[in-house]
């Protein structure tokens, strides 16, 4: 008895037969597909994506690979993943250390941007965050080693606010200061000169995408100093401040020594005294 | 056989079909290459004289699969390839645009040379299936997944952007449609092609068969077309039927009109109704005694 529709139960068993068939074959290149996408998608740390980029889960979604910001770029900073690369096939990308962002102004690429892959909200280009730089390698900085180089922080587009220098003791020499390069996430924008002009053969300072350059604080940590100066009070209402505890007697603290001696210590004496003879 | 046309007239639409497709890449090359800048972008979106956007509606709509919202320009530049490919046939994109089609059209010629048997036939609707798996991978893995592998966009964006290893893509393409499978590519798996062919169900610009009471048989329109199922029902559709070939399959390359030496094809549009008496039994050269 054939089926409704078909005009025999061979005619049907032939769909069926064939419609197995194509979604099988379908089901196995989808498969292949899916898998070459998900691993071709992997972004390397050392490629950035151009300036407004939406987060890159977003931006393989939403990136036509059409290379219009690649043409927009007046300094020849981006160019298209070509196969043989790691990046995902056609997309726009700069590594740093070849030829970093020169953040224009007017932000040509996100304006030749057609699909919103490169975010049109970004109108200012010190909100960027192509990434963001890190001092790798405090063992070879010159700064960092106690010498003036101080290239990074000449180059920072944001100077004394992305890139600072902090003046630290030398212990090597007993009497001179390391000016540290520092890096505040908060107005590094990516741009990656730094990176580029480093003096090393390798760079010591070297942009990093987001997640690898930053930490995350849990959501419930509250900074106790931040929420007083905020709220002008504790943090916890109504808490009981108990008084500090202070090394007492039998410490070896050597900045008072002897420690806090409560009344009626009685006639404890300090473990040690300092040289010149006061208690 | 009829006397045949002069070597031009038989390659005339194969000739201008080259034309068109040099002069779409030279269009996007001429910037790079003279620093005269038309097109800027490549086939997957462009900007025209700085006004004119495009966008590849099928990238536009893996995107959508994929979860992202396409801003207003590349929505607009979707529409307007949309509409282009609706009113003249959807799959003109793929004989007179597309950069793949030369290189399947050389591995066709050299399979007929070569003698070749014809290989692995999937089902014509092989492609479709294979549009549909591709916006699901697509929506599965939240990217616009056919670019990844894309041999159009890898060879159009490599010549105008650099194509690094992208050639060996092209070159599997060339291999397939020679030795694997005739017609293998184009004609029944790219899924691009597919959705082109969707798009242009009821194109305006269409063949017709009209002179087809003249046709002798000669099977050199079914051997060069590259989808030999669209001709039948026009060439040999009886006396009433439409000699017009509105198959969404066909690509209105124009070879059929080319190779006729009776002239039995030519462009036409959908709402040509001159009358196409069907063919007489006795023109047929199968039937005629043979000498």
């Amino acid at each position: 008895m054939p089926a409704p529709g078909f005009a025999s139960s061979l005619d049907r068993r032939r769909f069926l037969t064939e419609t197995a068939r194509m979604a099988a074959g379908c089901a196995v290149a989808g498969t292949l597909l899916a898998s070459f996408v998900s691993r071709a998608g992997a972004l390397p740390a050392t490629a950035l994506r151009p300036p407004g980029a939406l987060a890159e889960a977003d931006f393989l979604a939403a990136c036509s690979r059409c290379g219009l910001c690649v043409r927009d770029c007046p300094y020849d900073t981006l160019t298209l993943a070509v196969p043989g690369e790691d990046v995902a096939i056609g997309t726009p990308f700069f590594t740093a250390r070849e030829i970093p962002c020169e953040m224009c102004e007017d932000i040509p690429c996100v304006a030749a941007c057609p699909t919103g892959a490169l975010d049109p909200g970004l109108t200012d280009i010190g909100d960027a965050k192509m990434g963001v730089a890190v001092l790798v390698d405090e063992e070879h900085c010159l700064n960092a080693l106690g010498l003036r180089c101080d290239v990074c922080y000449r180059v920072c587009p944001v100077i004394d606010q992305a890139i600072t220098l902090e003046m630290r003791h030398n212990p090597r020499s007993g009497h001179h200061a390391i000016f540290l390069p520092v890096v505040h996430a908060e107005f590094c924008t990516g741009c990656g000169k730094c990176e580029k002009s480093c003096v090393l053969p390798e760079a010591t300072i070297k942009v990093l995408p987001l997640h690898l350059a930053r930490g995350v604080a849990s959501d419930h940590y509250r900074l106790g100093w931040e929420e007083m100066q905020d709220k002008g009070a504790p943090v916890v209402e109504g808490i009981v401040d108990l008084p500090d505890r202070l090394p007492g007697p039998g410490t070896d603290n050597l900045a008072t020594p002897g420690g806090f001696a409560p009344e009626g210590a009685g006639d404890f004496a300090p473990a040690f005294k300092l040289p010149g003879g006061k208690p | 056989m009829s006397a045949p046309k002069g070597r031009l007239a038989a390659q005339k639409w194969l000739i201008t079909r080259r034309l068109s497709q040099l002069g779409f890449l030279m269009l996007f090359l001429s910037g790079p290459w003279f620093g005269l800048w038309i097109a800027k972008g490549n086939l997957t979106g462009s900007v025209t004289l700085d006004v004119l956007p495009l966008s590849d509606p099928f990238v536009i709509l893996q995107s959508l699969a994929a979860g992202h919202i396409p801003a207003t320009t590349a929505l607009i530049g979707a529409a307007i390839v949309t509409v282009t490919y609706a009113l003249i046939g959807g799959r003109v994109y793929c004989s007179w645009v597309c950069p793949i089609n030369p290189v399947t059209d050389v591995a066709h010629w050299a399979h007929r040379r070569l003698n070749l048997p014809k290989g692995w036939q999937p089902a014509r609707t092989t492609r479709l299936w294979l549009m549909v798996t591709v916006l699901a991978v697509s929506a599965a893995t939240g990217t616009v997944a056919w670019e990844f592998v894309n041999p159009i966009s890898l060879l159009h964006r490599g010549l105008v952007f650099g194509i690094g290893f992208g050639w060996t893509f092209v070159l599997a393409v060339f291999l397939f449609d020679l030795f694997v499978s005739r017609h293998g590519w184009c004609g029944h798996l790219c899924p691009v092609g597919a959705f082109y062919g969707q798009i242009g169900r009821k194109p305006v610009l269409r063949v017709s068969a009209r002179a087809r009471a003249v046709c002798d048989d000669c099977m050199d329109c079914f051997t060069v077309c590259p989808e030999p199922q669209v001709l039948t029902p026009a060439l040999r559709g009886a006396t009433g039927s439409t000699p017009l070939i509105l198959s969404r399959d066909c690509t209105n390359c124009g070879r059929c009109i080319d190779v006729c030496d009776l002239d039995v094809f030519r462009f036409t549009h959908r709402f040509d109704a001159t009358p196409a008496p069907g063919r007489v039994a006795s023109k047929s050269r199968l039937t005629e005694p043979q000498p």
